[in-house]
């Protein structure tokens, strides 16, 4: 890898609603693959990406239980994420936004999670080799 | 001169606004920048041949260049031989490669 670098990524869009999630995560997954240090902050319905409550469901349409049907599961990509970071040497920082979190009950996050503000969002920026901002409109 | 990394997920025979995105790309290298302009999801749908493609092929003429993300091009079965003159398919790390160069990077 080349010079590590501090990249930062802004996430608005809730699971299971739009490929900027899966486009984003792909990202991510990538700069930390790569050994960059990552910093998330999840704002507005992207604070339930890593929600631990999460859970996959049958699809009784295909004759498929939970077990069987491989429900793909926002907060699994997450914890794999943060995973690749232990092994990668990155430091993958997340911070939802705390304001976020509480308007829609999801306090409960997978581990490496953290409560923050948007001025994380300005203080990651400024300080940052790079930011990506990904809206959802 | 600045670098600029423009990242299109819109398709614009959807979302109407895609074509002034494509008109800032075209403005900034008309101002001597270097503009690239990285279709994915959606957004690589005018990447195929179409009634609109010079669209693409002029901006491509331009100066700027167009990539299309592989994984995008693959999953709406977009073949590399019916890609727009201009546009090229890459992986999604180039994205990567280019926020870590310093590029200004814009998603839309």
């Amino acid at each position: 890898m080349s010079e590590k670098k501090t990249l930062t990524f802004s996430l608005m869009d809730a699971p299971f609603e739009n490929a900027r999630t899966t486009t984003a995560l792909r990202l991510i997954d990538t700069a930390v693959r790569r050994g960059h240090n990552v910093n998330v902050f999840a704002y507005e319905g992207a604070v339930c990406l890593p929600f631990s409550k999460q859970a996959a469901h049958p699809n009784k349409v295909h004759g498929c239980e939970a077990d069987e049907w491989n429900h793909p599961l926002p907060k699994d990509w997450v914890t794999e994420i943060m995973k690749l970071a232990e092994k990668t040497g990155s430091k993958l920082d997340w911070i939802n936004c705390g304001l976020c979190v509480d308007e829609r009950g999801v306090a409960e996050s997978v581990a490496g999670v953290r409560r923050g503000t948007p001025g994380d969002l300005v203080n990651w920026a400024n300080a940052s080799d790079n930011t990506l901002v990904i809206p959802t409109k | 001169m600045a670098s600029y990394l423009f990242i299109e997920s819109r398709d614009p025979f959807e979302v109407n606004d895609v074509d002034y995105y494509y008109d800032i790309a075209s403005g900034l290298r008309s101002r001597n920048n270097e503009v690239t302009l990285f279709l994915v999801q959606n957004g690589v749908f005018p990447a195929r041949q179409n009634p609109s493609s010079n669209t693409l092929s002029q901006l491509a003429e331009s100066g700027v260049r167009i990539l299309a993300d592989e994984l995008s091009l693959n999953e709406r079965g977009i073949t590399l031989d019916s890609l727009v003159d201009g546009v090229e398919s890459s992986p999604l790390d180039i994205v990567i490669d280019e926020m870590v160069a310093g590029t200004k990077t814009i998603w839309h």
